[in-house]
């Protein structure tokens, strides 16, 4: 591996973490009202929480936006399917919460690999993100009183979590879309549905548009700009099964990686603890159960091993609730990284639901007792009829069956404070920074940190750049555009002369499966070389057999989705890369060789305290490391404990 | 007529033979027609798409093109698929979406009728994709609060009673998926608007432009060229949310109160 020399600055704002934000803001020059924001064009490419927040926000202050997004209306981004909630430090249960609880609570969650003053920031607008939400109309749960009602999630001893039903990410969605559609209609914003970004446009070393394919008819357009907002989501589907959407994709990202922008913690991979099992490979996802599940139902498995019985004709004393067993303090809601390795500990000596070798019990029969049926019914009916209706048996008499999945990505685009990648004017927000979470998310913090991105970070560091950043006039004329379109279309046509005889998913399936086996829940150095030679392998296999049909001047979701499996062949790579690289066990990220003798994640602050950051550097050429020092000024390095 | 097999190995394929009538349609003006498939090897726990998707592996293998529709969570949620089953938007089940259907509904033999969402403002863009940026439009007019990021009060300054919230809730619930539309004799859009309207209508945040809300909103959707509701319930019969056609009457009668007093006059807070 090639370690890079080169200093990357994450120009933290001077000054007590405190007051880094504000200081900020009076720091850095601003664009006045009026006609001189309308001057500005602004690139918007996604529509979810941080990318339609941030067009929409940027939209009322008046600057022009383009916003674009692959789905047929920008309601159907992927936010929406987040279920269980969104956090915020408002103390409303006077429970000893506060900014600096949650930021500590989110440093520790993610293990002490995120940057301080990043997550200070993301605590202290969680509480705006609320009164935003609730005065754009979003009907978060309530109490008979008319306050806002709060809820528990993983990994933390207070109740900060703010919901409506399971489908929070749907409200929350619907209240970014709302101020879009009110922007569209205001004329600040265009808005490009099924419109997919297929390169970035870079100018005398700044981000200076995009190309996109129109997904209906197939042309191919130029769209020029003075910056560029990437908001895509994460690249979950490298697993192939995964609870993402079936669309979610890495190509927005790969591509501007591929122009320069550094690829930070690409392993950095949360497997969530409550999906469906897994059933059969026609499968095209898994289905995720909320989090919040975890409030009320008690995991566990058959003490014997090889136990086929069904979970009614178990007595309780030959149940072992592993969770409540081995971390007492936190019991069920331990955080997401350590109850989907805690559920994989068990599987793998043989104990599991009966279902499969590959899931475990989530039981509601004490809440049942203790609250009623009613209760329960009411905080999780919705997800208790989707998995009756995947598996058949309702979880009211029997309990649940469970197992972790691929569901988030932590590592994403290196960005600064401002969330400016290593190319200037390329701004990274949401799911696809790396910034916030570090190893391991908790659960209820996506929603968060999409909606800080999006109504507030983007929309202040995107104006102190244009205002500062004497940005020259570019248009899409320009002959770089020229270039990048036709390499775009030169890439189309390629993918449809190949002509073989694999499809799409054929090969999406065996990357899938060997990310899971190999880059998944647990890793080695052996499984992870491996890996990268059998993804190098399988790309060759893409390359020569891949069997398309359909023409690229059309609607052609198969060639869509090759398009972006292609992106996933080479990042599936960098993720084993950068987990062979980092010899240490950290939130999601868990080596065989890096543990503690009950089995606990053993980090290496000594040597791994660093963000790492690749740099791509041609096709079939290894890519070179470079590092961020990450500098904990203001908590103290622990080993993570949830005893 | 083609042949398609969910097996990955050699062997004889288990599970039960489904025969599918589908529509295609090349593209938004071209004419369309049923074409008759036959898939083997479907398992009970498979979806209904993960069967189409199988038959697409099929298809290009042979070197036709994929049959297009649309799909994107597979849960349920995000309102992007959408396909007339059987006669049925959404399929004969209450309360799902077309990517939540299980095989498990069907027997051995069974033949399967799948079409697109049919309805004037729903142009057909090709196969079983529609497209309906009409519901766009009709947000645009009015399907919001009009509030900048910056000038929020405190999450806990308004009070909201917990029946208002749930029932703004229950409103709120809704995905935009069109299945309302596609199931209405009239093609008419009002289990939709009336939901975001009755939505907005429970709460006290949406109490100052209720009026202008209700009458903007329907008139885009009549503009649309979307039906008028004659009762029908066709709507709340196949909506995956379940929404109730009360939003629809409640709709009415923001629309009716609007018109007649005046639509900057109506901002009485909350419910009746």
């Amino acid at each position: 591996m090639t370690t890079g020399n080169r200093v990357l600055d994450a120009r933290i704002p001077a000054g007590p973490l405190a007051d880094k934000w504000d200081r900020h803001a009076m720091d850095n020059p601003l664009v006045a009202p009026g006609g001189n924001r309308r001057k500005f064009t602004v690139i918007v490419v996604g529509t979810g929480l941080a990318g339609g927040g941030a067009a929409a926000t940027l939209g009322e202050l008046g600057y022009n936006v383009l916003n674009f997004c692959i789905q047929d209306t920008p309601r159907r981004a992927h936010s929406v399917a987040a279920q269980g909630g969104i956090n915020a430090a408002k103390n409303y249960q006077n429970d000893s919460d506060s900014v600096q609880r949650l930021f500590y609570d989110t440093i520790k969650g993610g293990d002490y690999r995120s940057r301080e003053a990043n997550v200070y920031r993301l605590a202290q607008l969680s509480t705006a993100i609320i009164d935003q939400s609730v005065a754009m109309g979003v009907p978060f749960a309530r109490e008979y009183g008319g306050a806002l009602a709060n809820r528990s999630f993983g990994g933390v001893q207070v109740s900060r979590t703010f919901y409506a039903r399971g489908q929070t990410g749907q409200q929350l969605l619907l209240g970014v879309y709302s101020a879009l559609v009110r922007q569209v209609e205001a004329g600040t914003v265009r808005m490009y549905p099924r419109h997919e970004m297929l390169d970035l446009v870079v100018v005398d070393g700044r981000a200076r548009g995009i190309i996109v394919r129109e997904l209906t008819t197939g042309e191919i357009k130029r769209f020029a700009a003075d910056a560029v907002v990437l908001a895509t989501g994460g690249y979950s589907p490298v697993f192939y099964l995964s609870t993402n959407a079936v669309n979610c994709n890495t190509t927005a990202i790969w591509r501007a990686h591929r122009r320069g922008a550094l690829f930070s913690n690409p392993c950095y991979t949360q497997i969530h603890p409550t999906a469906v099992p897994q059933m059969g490979d026609y499968q095209s996802k898994l289905t995720l159960m909320s989090e919040s599940l975890r409030n009320d139902g008690r995991v566990w498995v058959p003490k014997k091993p090889g136990d086929r019985r069904r979970p009614n004709e178990i007595p309780e004393a030959e149940r072992d609730y592993y969770l409540e067993r081995r971390y007492p303090a936190f019991g069920n809601l331990v955080p997401r990284d350590i109850a989907a390795r805690a559920a994989k500990v068990e599987c793998d000596q043989g104990k599991s639901a009966y279902f499969s070798s590959q899931s475990v019990y989530l039981d509601f029969a004490d809440a049942i007792k203790r609250l009623g049926k009613d209760v329960v019914g009411d905080r999780y009916g919705n997800l208790f009829d989707m998995y009756r209706e995947i598996i058949g048996d309702s979880p009211y008499d029997t309990p649940m069956m469970i197992y972790p999945a691929p569901h988030y990505t932590m590592g994403g685009l290196w960005v600064d404070y401002d969330l400016q990648g290593t190319i200037d004017g390329l701004f990274v927000a949401g799911e696809k920074n790396f910034s916030d979470h570090g190893a391991n998310r908790l659960g209820a913090s996506a929603l968060m940190q999409g909606l800080a991105d999006g109504y507030f970070v983007v929309p202040r560091v995107v104006a102190s750049y244009l205002a500062g950043a004497k940005v020259s006039t570019v248009k899409a004329d320009h002959e770089a555009f020229a270039a990048v379109e036709d390499e775009t279309r030169a890439h189309l046509k390629r993918l449809l002369a190949i002509k073989g005889k694999r499809t799409v998913r054929d090969i999406h399936w065996e990357l899938g499966r060997t990310m899971w086996d190999k880059v998944g829940m647990s890793r080695n150095a052996a499984g992870l070389n491996e890996a990268i030679a059998t993804i190098g392998k399988l790309r060759e296999s893409f390359w020569h057999d891949l069997a398309l049909t359909g023409s690229a001047e059309d609607l052609n979701k198969q060639l869509e989705q090759a398009n972006r499996l292609c992106d996933y062949l080479e990042l599936g790579e960098l993720m084993a890369r950068d987990a062979l690289m980092r010899e240490e066990s950290c939130g999601g990220h868990f080596r065989d060789e890096h543990q503690t003798p009950e089995g606990e994640a053993k980090r290496d602050d000594a040597n791994f305290a660093f963000v790492s950051a690749w740099e791509y550097t041609g096709p079939g050429r290894e890519p070179v490391m470079h590092k961020e020092p990450l500098v904990f000024e203001n908590v103290e390095l622990k080993t993570r404990s949830y005893k | 007529m083609s042949d398609s097999s969910a097996s990955k190995g050699g062997s004889a394929p288990a599970g039960m033979t489904i025969h599918l009538k589908v529509w295609r349609q090349p593209g938004r003006r071209a004419p369309g027609r049923f074409v008759d498939y036959t898939v083997h090897g479907i398992q009970k726990e498979m979806s209904l798409l993960e069967m189409l998707d199988i038959l697409n592996e099929d298809l290009v293998r042979k070197g036709e093109e994929a049959l297009e529709f649309d799909s994107d969570c597979r849960e349920g949620i995000c309102g992007t698929c959408g396909l007339v089953v059987s006669g049925v938007a959404h399929g004969r089940h209450a309360g799902t979406t077309t990517c939540e259907i299980r095989m498990r509904q069907y027997q051995d033999g069974d033949t399967i009728t799948i079409e697109p969402f049919r309805a004037g403002p729903f142009p057909i863009v090709k196969d079983l994709v529609v497209d309906r940026e009409s519901f766009d439009r009709i947000q645009r007019k009015g399907g919001f609060i009009s509030t900048n990021v910056g000038s929020a009060p405190d999450g806990n300054a308004v009070l909201v009673p917990k029946d208002a919230a749930d029932n703004a809730m229950d409103a709120a619930t809704c995905i935009g998926c069109g299945a309302c539309v596609a199931a209405c004799p009239n093609a008419s859009a009002s289990l939709f608007v009336s939901a975001k309207i009755s939505q907005f209508a429970w709460l006290p945040q949406g109490a100052p432009e209720r009026g202008r809300r209700a009458l903007a909103m329907i008139r885009q959707m009549d503009s649309e060229g979307f039906g008028d509701c004659s009762n029908h319930g066709e709507c709340e019969a196949v909506c995956p949310k379940q929404i109730s056609i009360q939003n629809i009457a409640k709709m009415r009668r923001e629309y009716i109160k609007a018109a007649w007093v005046g639509a900057d006059k109506v901002r009485s807070t909350g419910g009746e």
